[in-house]
C-alpha cells in the first residue's frame, strides 16, 4: 500500500516536471531573441524528437531486450507518411514536378477546413497514421523476423531497413514517394508560431514528444511491460510463466515500431524536407548511441541522452571545425574541419567503454527521489 | 557473350574481395559472438595507409608495411575496445565495435579532409588485361587464386597447429577452454590479427580494382562481407567464402539486370530468407540455447 | 539522499550550461566594432565534408579568393571589414537545418551557399523564417527557389542542362541510343537524368546505384553491350572519378556526358593520358576571364591549403569561380541595400546585377539567374586541361 503512494508520488513528480518544462519552452521562447538564441532552439526541437524515437527503440532493445536494428526504416515509414498526407493542394505539383503533380490528392490540414484548426488536427491524423503505417509493416516484417535470436534479428531488421529505403527511392513510384527528390512544403514546427504573436515551435516539438513519452511511460509499468521485462531476462522463464512470447514480441515490436513511425513525422516537422536518403543505418546507430549513453533501460536516460547528443554534435563542440590564429600568429594545432567529430567520437567510446551503464543505468529520474529499498521487495513488485 | 563474361569477372572478383573481409568478420564471431562493426572501417584504413605511405616509401617497403600496421590496428581494437568489455553484456561489445566504426570515419575524414584519395598503381595487378574481349584488369583474375590460396593455409592453420586448435577449442566453449589452460585473451588476438591481415590483403585486392577511397569506402564492402558470412554460416570459413561468392555473384548479376538499384536490397531479402528459412546460414552450426 | 543531491546537481548543471550557452551567444556574436573597423558577416553555407566536400571545398575557395582580394565593401558611406563565416551542412539534409541555424544565430547579413541541392533545400526554411536571404552558388535543382522567397541563385537549373546536354549528344554524335547512370536516392542525379531523358530523342537504358558503390564495371559493360551511342553519368566528383577511371582502364569508347560536378580537376586527373572521351556542361571555361585565372592561380600557388583544398592543382574548378562571382554579388548586395541588416539585403537583392567571370547575372521573379548560356569542355587527356568544346544556348 505504501509502496503505491509511493510510486504515486514519483509519477505526480514527473507529470509536475513535465509541466515546468513545457511552461519553460513557451517562456524562453517568447523571452529570448529566437535570432540569436536559435540554436539552442533548433538542439531543443531536435533533442525532443531524437528523445521519442531514442525512447522507441529503448521499449524494443532494452525493456524487452530484442536488439532490432530497423529504426530508421520506421522513421523512414512515418516520415514519409505524415509528408504525403500534409502537403497542400496547392504545392503539390512544385514539389513533385519531376512527376507531374501526385498520385494524392488531398491534404489532411486542407480536409479539416485549414485555418488553425485545419492545421493542428490534420498534423495530428497525419503523425498517427505515420505511426499506423510503421507499425502496420513491423507487423509484417515481425511474421518472419521475430523468431530469429539476438544478433541474427539485428542484421535481419537492419537488412529490412536498407530495403525499404530502396523501395522508396524507387523513380517507378515517384507519383507516391518523388522517388529521390524531397518532399517538402508540408507544415513543421514553425507553421505553430503565431505570426505577430507566440511562438509555440518548440513548444509543439515538446508536447507532442511527451505525450508519446507517456504513453511509452505508462505501457512500461503495465502488466504488458511487466511481460516484456521478463522477456528481456529470460525467455524460457518467461515463458514457463505463461506469457505468449511471440504475442508479446510482435506487440513490442509494432508498438516500438508505432512510436518511431510518430517521431519520423517529427523528424521531418524538424527537418522542412524527407529524403530517403537521410535515413540510414548510420542514423540508427545514432539513435543506438542515445540509447546505451542514456543507461538501456531508462526513459528519461534516453531522453536527457538525447540533448546531450544533439547539443555536444551539432553544437557544443562545433568551434572545433574552426581554425584559431591567437594574437601573436600561433595557430592551434588539430583545430580544422571534421576534428569536432572526432573529438565526439572519443567522447562516445569513453562513454561506451568506461561508464557502461550510461548517465542513468537503468533508473529513471523518479527513482532518484525515492528511498532505497530492499533489493527482494523491487524483485517481488517486478513479478507481480 | 562478352557482357555475359564481363559480368561473371566481376562477380568473381568482388566475390574474392568480400571473402577476404567476410573471413575476419566469422573468426570473430565464431570466438566472441561478436559482430564486428569496425571490420569494414580497418578495411578502409589499410587502403588509406597505402595510400599515404607510398607517396613516401617505395612500393616493396610500403607493401609489408601496410600489412603491418594493419594487423597493429586490428590488434590495437581489440585490446583497447573490446578486452574491457569481455564479461559484459553482447550488445555492450557491439555498441562498441558500433562506437569504434565511427571513430575511424570520423578520423579519415579529419584526416583526408573529405577528398576522395587515389591508391597507387601496383606493378602486375593494375595492368590491364583482356579476355574474350573483355578487358579489366589482372587483379581480377589473380583475385580469386589467392583467396583460394589464403583460405587454404587458413584452414591448415586452423585444423594442424596448436593455435589452430585453441581457436576451435575457444569457439565451441568459451569458458571451459579456459579453464583447460588456453590463454584465451592471446587466441582473441590471434583471431584479430589473422583478420586484420586478410582484410590488409583483400584492401590491396578491392582498391587496384576500384583506386578511389573515402572514408565510407569500408561500409558498403563491410556490410555485404557481413551479409556473406552470416550466409555462409558464421563462425565457418569455408561457409564465409562461398557466400562471399554467391553475394558477389548475386550483385554482379542484378546490377546488369533492368532492375540494378535494388542489387543493396536483393542481398538483403537473399539475407532475411536465409535466416528464416535456415537461421545458421549453410554451413553454420547449430547451437541450442542452454536453459 | 545522495542521490537526490545529485539529481539536484544534475538539473542545476544543465540549466547552467544552457544559460551560459545563451548569454555567451548573446554577448560575444555582436557585430560589433573590433578596433575601430566595422564587420559584416556573410555565411558560408557549404559542405566540407560528406559525398559533396570536395565540390563544396572548390566553391569556398573561391570565396576565400574573392575575400582576399576585396576584403572591405562601402556600405552606406562606411567602410566594412568582409568576414566568412563558415557551417559545414556536411553534405546532410539532416545536419543542414542545424548549420543554417548556426549561421543565423551568427548575425551574417546574408548567406552564401550551397554546393549541392538537397542540404539548401534543407536549409532554405530556416533561412526564410529568420528573414535571411540566401545566394544559391551551384545547386540546381527547380526545387531551391520555388517557394522560398528568401533563396536566390547565381547559375542555371537542372531542366536546362540535361537538355542541354540532350541536345549536345545528338547533334555531335548523333546519338540514338543512351546509358543514364545516376546514384539511388540521390536528388541532383536522379533529376538530371529524367530531364535529359524528356529532352533526349530516342532509346535510353536507365540505371542507378546504391551509396558507396565502387564497383562500376557491370554498368560500363552493360553500356557498351546494349551499344548506347553515349553515356550519360552526372555524379558527385567521388563518383566520376573512379567511372572515369574505370573507363580509361577498359579502354572504352563511348563518349561519356557528364554534368556540372564533372568539371573538376580530379575528374580530368582520372582521364589523363587515356582515351576516354569526357564531355561536361559548365557554367565557365578557363581563360575566360584571364585576370582571375592568373590571380586565384597564384595564390594557390602561396597558399598550400587552398590548393590541397582544389585538390593538388591549379587547373580552376568552375564551382570555384562561380564562388568567387556569388561572392561579387552579395557585396554588390550589401552596397545596394546601404545597411548590414538581413531584411534590407532581402529587399534590395532581387534588383541586384552583376557581371562577372561566368557572365551576367541577374535574377527573375522565382529568384533563379537568367541564364541562356552553358559551355560545354572536353578533356583533352593528352596536355590534362579542359579544352572549349562548343557553347550551347536553349531557346
Amino acid at each position: 500500500m505504501l509502496k503505491e503512494t509511493k510510486s504515486k508520488k514519483g509519477a505526480f513528480i514527473a507529470l509536475a516536471c513535465v509541466a515546468v518544462l513545457l511552461a519553460l519552452t513557451v517562456v524562453l521562447e517568447n523571452v529570448l531573441d529566437p535570432t540569436r538564441n536559435i540554436m539552442l532552439f533548433t538542439v531543443l526541437k531536435k533533442g525532443a524528437v531524437y528523445a521519442l524515437v531514442a525512447s522507441s527503440m529503448n521499449l524494443l532493445n532494452g525493456f524487452t531486450g530484442l536488439f532490432s536494428l530497423g529504426q530508421a526504416g520506421f522513421m523512414l515509414l512515418g516520415a514519409y507518411a505524415y509528408a504525403m498526407f500534409t502537403i497542400p493542394s496547392a504545392a503539390r505539383d512544385s514539389v513533385y514536378y519531376l512527376y507531374g503533380g501526385s498520385a494524392i490528392r488531398f491534404s489532411l490540414p486542407e480536409l479539416f477546413g485549414g485555418g488553425a484548426f485545419g492545421l493542428i488536427l490534420g498534423v495530428l491524423l497525419a503523425l498517427i497514421l505515420a505511426g499506423i503505417v510503421a507499425a502496420a509493416v513491423a507487423w509484417l516484417i515481425g511474421l518472419p523476423v521475430l523468431r530469429l535470436k539476438s544478433d541474427y534479428l539485428a542484421i535481419a531488421t537492419l537488412g529490412f531497413a536498407e530495403i525499404i529505403r530502396a523501395v522508396f527511392q524507387w523513380d517507378k513510384l515517384g507519383p507516391v514517394t518523388n522517388g529521390a527528390n524531397a518532399l517538402k512544403s508540408y507544415p513543421t514546427f514553425s507553421s505553430f508560431n503565431i505570426p505577430g504573436g507566440l511562438r509555440l515551435s518548440t513548444f509543439v516539438a515538446f508536447l507532442l514528444a511527451a505525450v508519446c513519452i507517456a504513453v511509452i511511460l505508462l505501457l512500461i509499468n503495465s502488466s504488458y511491460g511487466r511481460a516484456f521485462k521478463a522477456i528481456r531476462e529470460d525467455e524460457v522463464a518467461a515463458e514457463a510463466m505463461g506469457i505468449n512470447l511471440a504475442r508479446h514480441k510482435r506487440l513490442s515490436f509494432c508498438i516500438s515500431s508505432f512510436f518511431a513511425g510518430v517521431g519520423g513525422g517529427l523528424f521531418a516537422m524538424f527537418a522542412n524536407q524527407v529524403q530517403a536518403k537521410t535515413f540510414t543505418t548510420a542514423l540508427t546507430y545514432e539513435i543506438l548511441l542515445i540509447v546505451v549513453i542514456g543507461g538501456i533501460g531508462s526513459i528519461s536516460g534516453s531522453c536527457i541522452a538525447s540533448f546531450l547528443y544533439v547539443a555536444c554534435s551539432e553544437w557544443w563542440l562545433r568551434f572545433l571545425d574552426t581554425e584559431v590564429t591567437l594574437g601573436n600568429g600561433f595557430k592551434l594545432p588539430f583545430l580544422r574541419n571534421g576534428f569536432r567529430m572526432v573529438v565526439f567520437s572519443v567522447i562516445i567510446m569513453v562513454v561506451v567503454l568506461f561508464f557502461r551503464r550510461g548517465i542513468m543505468g537503468d533508473k529513471e529520474l523518479t527513482d532518484l527521489f525515492r528511498k532505497r529499498k530492499p533489493k527482494t521487495a523491487a524483485g517481488k513488485e517486478g513479478a507481480k | 557473350m562478352q557482357y555475359a563474361l564481363s559480368i561473371f569477372l566481376s562477380g568473381i572478383s568482388l566475390g574474392g574481395q568480400y571473402a577476404l573481409i567476410a573471413i575476419g568478420y566469422t573468426l570473430v564471431y565464431g570466438i566472441l559472438r561478436l559482430i564486428n562493426f569496425a571490420h569494414g572501417d580497418v578495411f578502409m584504413v589499410a587502403g588509406l595507409m597505402m595510400v599515404y605511405l607510398s607517396t613516401a616509401l617505395p612500393l616493396w617497403a610500403a607493401l609489408p608495411l601496410m600489412l603491418v600496421l594493419t594487423v597493429a590496428l586490428g590488434f590495437a581494437i581489440e585490446r583497447a575496445a573490446y578486452k574491457p568489455l569481455r564479461s559484459a553484456p553482447r550488445m555492450s561489445v557491439m555498441i562498441s565495435a558500433i562506437g569504434v566504426s565511427y571513430l575511424l570515419q570520423n578520423l579519415a575524414t579529419y584526416v583526408t579532409g573529405g577528398l576522395p584519395k587515389s591508391y597507387p598503381e601496383l606493378p602486375f595487378l593494375s595492368d590491364s588485361v583482356v579476355i574474350g574481349g573483355v578487358s579489366t584488369k589482372w587483379v581480377t583474375i589473380v583475385t580469386p587464386f589467392l583467396v583460394i590460396a589464403l583460405v587454404f593455409a587458413l584452414t591448415q592453420l586452423i585444423n594442424h597447429t596448436k593455435v589452430g586448435m585453441a581457436m576451435r577449442a575457444v569457439a565451441k566453449d568459451f569458458e571451459t577452454s579456459q579453464l583447460m589452460g588456453i590463454k584465451i585473451n592471446s587466441v582473441i588476438s590471434m583471431t584479430f590479427i589473422i583478420g586484420s591481415f586478410l582484410a590488409g590483403v583483400g584492401s590491396m585486392l578491392y582498391f587496384s580494382n576500384y583506386p578511389s577511397i573515402v572514408p565510407l569506402s569500408g561500409a558498403l564492402p563491410g556490410l555485404r562481407a557481413f551479409v556473406a558470412a552470416v550466409f555462409g554460416g558464421i563462425g565457418s570459413v569455408p561457409g564465409a567464402v562461398v557466400g562471399a561468392f554467391i553475394i558477389g555473384m548475386s550483385e554482379s548479376v542484378i546490377k546488369g539486370s533492368p532492375f540494378s538499384i535494388f542489387s543493396d536490397a536483393f542481398t538483403f531479402a537473399l539475407l532475411i530468407v536465409i535466416l528464416v528459412v535456415k537461421p545458421t546460414g549453410l554451413f553454420g552450426e547449430k547451437v541450442t540455447d542452454k536453459v | 539522499m545522495k542521490r537526490r543531491v545529485f539529481a539536484m546537481f544534475l538539473a542545476v548543471a544543465l540549466v547552467f550550461a544552457l544559460a551560459a550557452c545563451t548569454g555567451g551567444k548573446e554577448g560575444g556574436k555582436e557585430p560589433a566594432a573590433n578596433n575601430g573597423e566595422k564587420v559584416v558577416r556573410i555565411g558560408v553555407f557549404e559542405p566540407s565534408t560528406g559525398d559533396s566536400g570536395p565540390g563544396g571545398k572548390q566553391e569556398m575557395l573561391g570565396m576565400q579568393y574573392a575575400n582576399k582580394e576585396t576584403p572591405t565593401v562601402e556600405i552606406g558611406g562606411e567602410t566594412y571589414k568582409v568576414e566568412l563565416v563558415y557551417a559545414d551542412n556536411g553534405s546532410d539534409s539532416a545536419k543542414a537545418p542545424t548549420a543554417a541555424a548556426e549561421l543565423v544565430g551568427k548575425d551574417v547579413a546574408l548567406v552564401l551557399g550551397s554546393y549541392g541541392s538537397g542540404v539548401s533545400m534543407a536549409g532554405g526554411p530556416v533561412f526564410e523564417e529568420n528573414g535571411l536571404a540566401a545566394i544559391g552558388v551551384t545547386c540546381t535543382n527547380p526545387g531551391v527557389t520555388a517557394g522560398n522567397d528568401y533563396y536566390f541563385r547565381i547559375c542555371f537549373l537542372d531542366p536546362f542542362q540535361g537538355t542541354v546536354l540532350a541536345n549536345f549528344a545528338q547533334e555531335k554524335f548523333s546519338a540514338k541510343k543512351a546509358y543514364l547512370l545516376g546514384e539511388l536516392g540521390n536528388d541532383y542525379d536522379q533529376g538530371l537524368l529524367t530531364f535529359f531523358e524528356q529532352a533526349f530523342d530516342g532509346e535510353v537504358v536507365k540505371d542507378s546505384f546504391p551509396k558507396d558503390t565502387s564497383d562500376f564495371s557491370t554498368y560500363l559493360n552493360k553500356a557498351k553491350a546494349e551499344s548506347c551511342d553515349v553515356i550519360f553519368c552526372p555524379v558527385s566528383i567521388a563518383y566520376s572519378t573512379q567511372i572515369v577511371k574505370l573507363a580509361a582502364s577498359m579502354g572504352l569508347e563511348t563518349p561519356i556526358l557528364g554534368s556540372d560536378t564533372l568539371d573538376s580537376n580530379m575528374v580530368l586527373d582520372a582521364a589523363k593520358g587515356s582515351n576516354v572521351r569526357l564531355y561536361v556542361s559548365t557554367f565557365y571555361q578557363e581563360g575566360g576571364a584571364p585576370d582571375f585565372d592568373s590571380g586565384i592561380k597564384a595564390w594557390l600557388a602561396e597558399d598550400s591549403t587552398a590548393m590541397t583544398n582544389n585538390g593538388g592543382n591549379d587547373t580552376i574548378a568552375a564551382v570555384t569561380a562561380m564562388g568567387y562571382d556569388a561572392y561579387y554579388t552579395a557585396l554588390e548586395a550589401l552596397k545596394a541595400a546601404g545597411s548590414v541588416k538581413a531584411a534590407d539585403v532581402k529587399a534590395a537583392l532581387p534588383n541586384v546585377t552583376y557581371t562577372g567571370v561566368s557572365g551576367a547575372i541577374a535574377f527573375d521573379a522565382t529568384g533563379d539567374a537568367i541564364r541562356d548560356t552553358a559551355y560545354i569542355k572536353t578533356a583533352d587527356t593528352a596536355n590534362n586541361v579542359w579544352a572549349l568544346e562548343a557553347t550551347q544556348t536553349v531557346k
